[in-house]
């Protein structure tokens, strides 16, 4: 492969390399390229078996056997048809996912479905229905917090948590002392929601909206 | 109904439900994830399989070799389908690059393949077995590079690739006592909306249903005939819900495309989503640019000449970034140059990204403008007042339809505060912080396109609506049953409103901010067809017909909206058309943005502090999701001024930091409270709506008036975007 790019990488170029990932992109795609013989076969990996998991979600207990790379996000959209919880990024980085596990929150698309073995869940359906909203997710509509609404069941779930993570005592980065109790702040919530992108930018509404739940539980 | 005169008194100036600050009528099923998006439609599609798309590895060349065999073989593997087994596709009138690559690659993450499974698990574990080798070839991708020798370019089809000229700038430059010459650039951008491009594909036999995520259903469906090679009256086309597009989705992509072509290689429904980090190479992005503004202007502050100059690069047919747009009318000036160039680069495509040309063009203009007023010792708030004009610099007699910006400046200056503001930057501090206030003018043209609906009284007395038009977050769904229940004489809750879907009539489409005006606008002309159905029907002269309080009155007799449709169902079908109001006004919108941001004197780290905008958009439609598309847009745009850029890696051609991690949007803790006002005005010459775009104006500008707050904190001049605090820690004031 005369002149191709890949072969000027010199080590100090690695580390002089301003985006360490390019780096590794770029050898990667080279790797690939190198390994070119269409006839090397991969070594064939074991057909992964089913796997039984017990959930309750919304207080109701399902019974899954599911292929065990199955995250908890795509049991409860694809396998429960659940599909108030969303998939923004499958990685972690957006919270559009966001579902509370035992009351706590988390991002169900960083978790294995069978790691959830009798966890009670609750996703954006256990909250409320349209006929009858928990009062956030009425917050939500009367603040105008949220605007394509595909991050909203994420903001909502996480929201619901954040003022009960705040009830609770946990600190965050922004609570000015790890042992007060922390308050229900702006700075206090928007940094506690911040794992919750919203690209359409309906925070300023968001922030709103928790904060008339907020004063109403204080 | 054709518009071209402009509107009198019509049904909608009664503003009992059109104006009013109301709740979504979305917003019940979206708060509760009742609202199905795209990848979401399993009761209509059961038993979907699932596609996962494999992308190319490398910018430009050939697949040499492709051995799909393993990944055929692969548990629960359906089908695998590449260029080769696709047959002939055709290319969408909208589509720069293919959107199935193979043999010959256009860009990185190019689609080159889809595998389809019984599983999303099992489609993604196949799909990492298909081997490919590629035979590279040389790409462009170095901006700076290419348009050392980048020809000129035209913004659109109609006009000739040349400078547009008023006057003679260079002379008027030349003999300006007081002038500017500064460079600015800006990075590549991503969507980066929430909801991944996803499609569901179902195949009954020679007819095509697909369920997408698409801003404009009709380009949309038309373009997915054109590649598939079948009549587009076979194709259903439906996105009900979008969650995001911001121009990402305005054109078909490959999701659609693959999830067709598999569906009829697995013979079943088949689903496919994009993953988030292929998404940011495989789709379009909002082109980098490389701007050149020169400004001149006599001691008193008016300008008498002003250039604005801009490069960009796309894929080969690819279009310019027209970030000069804005130039040709912001100000007032005698002498005027501005002008386009366009690279040929090997990158993902470039394409329109909310307020494409404006956004990254007023980025830098109103930079410039903010250092200009500081070099004439003039406040940049006046600066810009005194270079108004009422009419289209290049053509005196055009007038603009409606113009406020001064008020909008001198509104904003109130409420902001902006007395406080120390022209002399880094004087203001607050503990460790450098206080700065900025400003920048928010400009962007009104665009109508045609827009068709249908609509429905009901035996019930519920008036139905249907249109193609979508909701992309904007707020469609309730200001169309706004304007309708005003049409009509009813209170919200009577409408129903059904969207997105091909099988009823072809809309606007949401894009360009033409999306809320012009759907209106149709709506408002098949409810002037519903209504003389109605009085037709109940023996009334249509003329004196009053709709109010769910009856229709005519002298002294009174009948239930209802009766009219006893004998059935009353169904109507019209579109608006437009005629050249456009051509004898500019019809533009226009705001200031101002802003207040903390520099911390210590790290140079940027936060913002307060955010206010001033707009004027004609009547306000739903003051409460307008508000919304505009703080919507000030938080992107402070997304541009202080984080987003897609890093290119010149080496191999691709967007590095393609996910969410690595492309970096504001988050809850970067945005405080954001305060918009809206100047009350209507504009009769745009349409009967009287209503104008709000969704881009809120974006333009403001990632300049950021930029201009933290110089005003810091004293120190960034020009390249995203002002990182990297860019100016060297320069910060010493800390004693
Ligand atoms: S989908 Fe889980 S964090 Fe984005
Ligand atoms: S409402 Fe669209 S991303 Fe938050």
């Amino acid at each position: 492969m005369p002149n191709s790019p890949e072969i000027s990488i010199s080590r100090r170029g690695v580390l002089a390399g301003s985006a360490a990932s390019a780096v590794i992109a770029a050898t990667t795609a080279g790797a690939a390229q190198r390994a070119a013989p269409a006839t090397l076969a991969p070594l064939p990996a074991p057909a992964p078996q089913p796997m039984p998991v017990s959930l309750t979600v919304n207080g109701k207990v399902q019974r899954l056997s599911l292929d065990p790379r199955t995250t908890l996000l795509d049991a409860l959209r694809e396998h429960l048809h659940l599909t108030g919880t969303k998939k923004g990024c499958d990685h972690g980085q957006c919270g559009a996912c966001t579902v509370m596990v035992e009351g706590v929150r988390i991002n169900s698309c960083l978790s294995l479905a069978v790691m959830h073995e009798g966890d009670t869940i609750t996703t954006i359906e256990g909250l409320g229905t349209p006929d009858k909203l928990h009062p956030m997710q009425a917050a939500f509509v009367k603040h105008d917090g949220y605007q394509c609404g595909y991050c909203t069941p994420g903001q909502i779930c996480s929201a619901v948590a954040v003022l009960d993570e705040i009830k609770r005592g946990v600190p965050s980065h922004v609570s000015v002392s790890l042992t007060d109790h922390p308050q229900a702040t702006n700075i206090e919530m928007r940094e506690r929601m911040s794992g919750n992108i919203c690209r359409c930018g309906a925070y300023s509404n968001i922030a709103e909206a928790m904060a008339e739940i907020a004063g109403e539980n204080a | 109904m054709k518009f071209d005169t402009p509107a009198g008194t019509n049904p909608i100036d009664r503003m009992k439900v059109v104006g009013k600050p109301l709740d979504r009528i979305d917003g019940p099923a979206k708060t509760t994830g009742m609202a199905p998006y795209a990848y979401e439609h399993h009761r209509e599609a059961p038993n979907a399989a699932y596609g996962y798309i494999v992308g190319a590895a490398i910018a430009k060349g050939r697949i040499s070799s492709m051995n799909v065999a393993d990944a055929k073989a692969a548990p629960g593997v359906l089908a695998v389908v590449t260029a080769s087994e696709a047959g002939k596709l055709g290319k969408g009138k909208y589509n720069t690059a293919k959107l199935l690559g193979g043999p010959e690659i256009d860009h990185y993450h190019q689609a080159i393949a889809v595998v389809v499974a019984e599983t999303f698990e099992q489609a993604r574990a196949a799909a990492g077995l298909v081997r490919v080798s590629y035979a590279r070839a040389t790409g462009r991708f170095d901006l700076e590079e290419a348009l050392k020798t980048a020809p000129l370019a035209s913004g659109s089809q109609d006009t000739p690739p040349k400078p547009d000229r008023v006057g003679d700038f260079e002379q008027a430059f030349a003999a300006a006592p007081v002038k500017l010459d500064a460079r600015y650039t800006t990075p590549d951008h991503s969507h980066a909306m929430m909801e991944p491009f996803a499609s569901i594909a179902a195949w009954e036999g020679d007819r095509l249903n697909v369920w997408t995520s698409n801003q404009m259903i009709d380009w949309g469906r038309t373009d997915l005939a054109t590649t598939l090679g079948m009549p587009k009256e076979k194709i259903r086309f439906m996105s009900p819900y979008v969650g995001g597009g911001f121009g990402g989705k305005l054109f078909l992509r490959t999701d659609a495309v693959m999830a067709a072509l598999g569906a009829k290689a697995a013979g079943r429904p088949v689903k496919v989503a994009m993953s988030r980090p292929f998404l940011m190479n495989n789709t379009t992005h909002r082109p980098a640019t490389r701007q050149r503004i020169r400004i001149g202007a006599n001691r008193d502050g008016k300008i008498t000449a002003i250039a604005h100059e801009s490069g960009s690069g796309d894929l080969p047919n690819g279009r310019p970034e027209t970030a000069v747009t804005q130039t040709r009318l912001l100000y007032a000036g005698a002498n005027r140059l501005t002008s386009l160039r366009l690279a040929v680069l090997d990158l993902p495509e470039g394409n329109s990204m909310r307020a494409p040309g404006e956004a990254p063009g007023m980025m830098a203009l109103e930079v410039a403008m903010d250092e200009m007023a500081e070099t004439l010792g003039l406040d940049p708030v006046e600066f810009r007042i005194r270079n108004d004009t009422q009419v289209d610099p290049a053509k005196p007699e055009r007038r603009f339809s409606q113009r406020n910006l001064v008020r909008c400046l001198r509104e904003g200056a109130d409420r902001f505060g902006w007395t406080r503001r120390n022209a002399q930057p880094a004087q203001v501090s607050d503990g460790r912080w450098l206080v700065g206030m900025g400003v920048a003018a928010a400009f962007r043209n009104h665009v109508s396109l045609p827009s068709g609906a249908r609509v429905r009284l009901g035996q019930d007395g519920i008036v139905t609506v249907e249109t193609d038009m979508t909701d992309i977050g904007t707020g469609s769904y309730t200001i169309i049953a706004q304007t309708a229940a005003e049409m009509m004489g009813l209170p919200i809750e009577r409408v129903v409103v059904k969207l997105g879907d091909s099988s009823f009539p072809v809309s606007s489409g949401s894009g360009g901010q033409f999306g809320a005006g012009s759907s209106t606008s149709g709506v408002y002309a098949a409810c002037v067809k519903l209504r003389d159905a109605v009085a037709q029907r109940l023996g009334y002269s249509s003329a004196d017909a009053v709709f109010d309080g769910g009856k229709v009155r005519s002298g002294n007799r009174s009948t239930d909206l209802a009766e009219a449709a006893r004998a059935g169902e009353l169904v109507v079908e019209d579109t608006m058309e437009w005629g050249d109001l456009d051509k004898t006004y500019q019809q533009s919108t226009f705001g200031a943005h101002f802003v207040e941001v903390g520099v911390d004197r210590f790290t140079g780290m940027i936060r913002i502090r307060r955010m206010l905008a001033v707009a004027e958009a004609g009547r306000i439609l739903n003051p409460k999701s307008a508000r919304s598309q505009m703080i919507g847009a000030m938080t992107m745009g402070v997304g541009g001024a202080l984080m987003e850029e897609l890093a290119v890696d010149k080496r191999f051609g691709f967007f590095v930091n393609h996910d969410l991690a690595g492309y970096e949007v504001p988050v809850h803790a970067d945005i405080p409270h954001q305060e918009v006002i809206f100047l009350e005005e209507v504009d009769p010459t745009v349409s009967p709506m009287k209503a104008k775009g709000i969704g881009e104006l809120g974006l333009c500008g403001v990632g300049a008036a950021v930029a201009n707050a933290v110089y005003n904190a810091t004293g120190v001049r960034v020009r390249d975007y995203p002002v990182t605090l990297d860019k100016h820690l060297d320069r910060l004031p010493a800390v004693a």
